[in-house]
């Protein structure tokens, strides 16, 4: 295989907060992204999957050396993105570029859908044509299924489905060669998430684009990426091609997360409702549980799991996997733990 | 008798650009004990339907129509009479827990003022209500957590709270309005499950607005279809998932991502953007997005009915069904006619 043009090695974000008045100060460290690697090659879409405060909105901004990293590398192309100084990082910038989740807010509403689009060219071609740059926005607008004539509108004009397709312009408009999106879709009805997804995979295949996706939903993710890594509290916890993680997740948060998905199927969705085993709440980041993060929440849990931290390893196909127990748990989609899925469903995924 | 009966609801809003149509003539009838999903994309009229039953709509709105809950027109009442219906015999949870708490009182203060209002209780019963009431909505350790503010609360134990706290009065009719759109799917399907639960376990009804059809498929009886404002169709949850009869109601479901099919193709998306609420289209409102459209389909369709009261708005015949309505009744409002 050909050489990654992303690697991320150990990278880390820690922020420090201060509590307690003038005299009693503390200072407390808040790990929101904690040790993660990945590669990344050209065309190929890597989604990232968690919840909220997982950690996958501050690891996309390390990345783009939006947020300082305290550890690790970044290393885009071969170079070292968190040694470079901030005119080379801007220079980057061409190529590596980012969607926002909320369509509407990350535009300004003082400017019209032409000058958002056209913006990144004047900032980084101030030479360029007036001309040329007009041409080259109307391309764009026209490509991501905006109608050059509405180049004159500003973003309350245009729905939210409409506002995400100007920030994936603007995104495009310099040729990046690695576009992140985070959550694109979750701030927009489920039919127009339809729209924006299937944009997005065209695009990239189109223009051939390394492409990282961020998104909460495992449902969403499963119809863009070609690997998935899910994330808990600032770690990796696993690692995986889509077809293996969807027919056999590794991880038991893997598995609560895909069980979380509504089933769009009133007799099915009554069946598993009484399934549930993800219960309480996130741990506060603060304080976050010894051992494996995850092991206040996991219905698996055994003794080792509270007190040593599970290592990110490699298991038989390629899928790498952060749990004590991977070998020994099945947790198949099908397997009995989810005897509510009935026959029907998995005829459907195409299992035995 | 139904708990409440809608008749020929609409609700406009005076702008600078014109008058905006948001709902366009809605009947429906809600018994009690049952529990009914109105589904539609944002701008669809769903939330501002249920806002004008609460006589909530903001200033510049306007509603016509009739709403009769337990026999009472809600649409003529005071605002006196409102109160003392609202909070109490019909509750609602909005979208944004966070917004909907008041961050400078803990949830203590908030919760046994409902109490203490309706019902004429001393703070000490209403607070072991309220604590009474957070233990069945499982937020543990109720009696400690009870003095503590809202920012102190994640966004799935600040839902649980606004539940908790509309469920106090024991109402008959509970509103939610995209009461899990905000949370991670984790926290949804553990509210869902919560309103499931409550559904079973009491007799109130429910009203549940969402634009995501997978989160109510297991809780509700039945289900409305809203678009631009209209009824397009409604039926049981059965008849919506596995006989859907209106294009629009294909395409919602067709859209929804699913973990259960492979995804080696593309996703089913409606194409096209809701129809703007200034101006709607003669004819069928959804014509321009449908991929089946016609040239009749620029006269108003008629409504079907079946006999199991599956109903459709479109030129297509519902299997079964009889046309309970042509281009005369409920058909769409345009602005000359409604400004008349």
């Amino acid at each position: 295989m050909s050489e990654p043009v992303l690697r991320v090695q150990d990278l880390a974000v820690y922020f420090s907060s201060q509590t307690g008045g003038l005299l009693r100060r503390q200072e407390r460290e808040l790990k929101a992204v904690d040790g993660i690697s990945f590669d990344l090659h050209s065309g190929e879409t890597l989604g990232i999957v968690g919840e909220s405060g997982s950690g996958k909105s501050t690891l996309a901004r390390a990345i783009l050396g939006l947020i300082p990293p305290s550890r690790g590398r970044v290393m885009w192309m071969g170079e070292d993105l968190t040694r470079l100084e901030p005119e080379q990082l801007r220079q980057k910038r061409k190529e590596l570029q980012i969607v926002f989740q909320d369509p509407i807010a990350s535009l300004n509403p003082r400017m019209t859908a032409g000058a958002i689009i056209a913006e990144p060219l004047w900032t980084f071609y101030p030479q360029m044509e007036d001309l040329q740059v007009e041409e080259r926005t109307r391309g764009m607008m026209k490509m991501v299924g905006l109608l050059p004539n509405q180049i004159n509108r500003y973003p309350h004009e245009f729905s939210g489905g409409q506002c995400q397709r100007i920030g994936i312009a603007r995104s495009l408009v310099l040729n990046p060669k690695l576009l992140i999106c985070d959550e694109p879709v979750s701030a927009l009805d489920v039919s127009i998430q339809a729209q924006i997804i299937n944009l997005l995979r065209d695009l990239q295949k189109k223009l051939g684009l390394a492409l990282i996706f961020i998104a909460h939903d495992l449902s969403i993710v499963r119809h863009i990426s070609d690997r998935v890594m899910v994330m808990y509290m600032g770690h990796s916890m696993e690692v995986a091609n889509k077809a293996d993680l969807y027919r056999r997740p590794l991880h038991p948060y893997s598995r609560a997360l895909m069980k979380s998905v509504p089933i769009p199927d009133p007799v099915q969705a009554r069946k598993v409702k009484q399934e549930s085993w993800l219960t309480g709440d996130m741990p506060s980041p603060f304080n976050p549980p010894r051992g494996c993060v995850f092991h206040s929440r996991c219905p698996y849990l055994v003794k080792r799991c509270q007190t040593d931290v599970p290592a990110l390893r490699r298991l038989g196909h390629g899928d790498w996997v952060a749990c004590h127990r991977a070998e020994e748990l099945d947790l198949s989609i099908d397997a009995p733990a989810a005897s509510a899925v009935d026959a029907s469903t998995t005829g459907k995924l195409g299992l035995i | 008798m139904a708990l409440l009966e809608v008749k020929g609801l609409r609700v406009s809003f005076a702008t600078r650009e014109g008058e905006v149509h948001a709902v366009n003539g809605i009947d429906f009838c809600l018994e009690e004990g049952e529990t009914l999903a109105i589904v539609g994309e944002s701008g669809s009229g769903k939330s501002q339907l249920v806002m004008a039953l609460m006589g909530l709509l903001a200033g510049n709105g306007s509603a016509s129509g009739t709403a009769r809950f337990k026999g009472q027109d809600l649409m003529r009442m005071s605002d006196k009479e409102l109160n003392r219906v609202r909070g109490k015999e019909i509750a609602m949870i909005f979208q944004d827990p966070m917004t909907s708490l008041n961050p400078f009182l803990t949830i203590e203060q908030q919760m046994s003022e409902v109490v203490m209002h309706h019902q004429g209780l001393p703070r000490q019963r209403a607070r072991e209500q309220a604590v009474e009431m957070l233990r069945a909505v499982r937020i543990p350790d109720p009696e400690e957590r009870i003095r503590q503010y809202p920012h102190e609360y994640s966004g799935g134990m600040r839902q649980r709270v606004m539940i908790a706290m509309s469920l106090l009065c024991e109402p008959d009719l509970l509103i939610a309005d995209e009461p899990t759109t905000a949370l991670d799917v984790t926290v949804q399907s553990q509210i869902t499950r919560l309103i499931g639960e409550l559904r079973e376990k009491t007799r109130m009804a429910i009203i549940l607005i969402t634009h995501d059809l997978a989160v109510v498929a297991g809780i509700c009886d039945r289900i409305i279809v809203m678009y631009a404002g209209q009824m397009v169709e409604s039926g049981t949850v059965e008849d919506i998932f596995y006989r859907p009869h209106h294009p629009y109601t294909r395409g919602l479901l067709a859209s929804v991502p699913r973990l259960d099919v492979d995804s080696g193709n593309a996703l089913h998306a409606i194409p096209g953007n809701p129809p703007n609420l200034l101006a709607l289209p003669g004819g069928c409102c959804f014509r321009d997005r449908c991929t089946e459209a016609r040239a009749a389909c620029a006269r108003p369709p008629p409504m079907w009915q079946d006999a199991g009261g599956h109903m459709g708005r479109c030129v297509n015949e519902l299997p079964g069904g009889q046309v309970i309505s042509g281009a005369s009744a409920g058909h769409y409002a345009t602005p000359a006619e409604a400004g008349s």
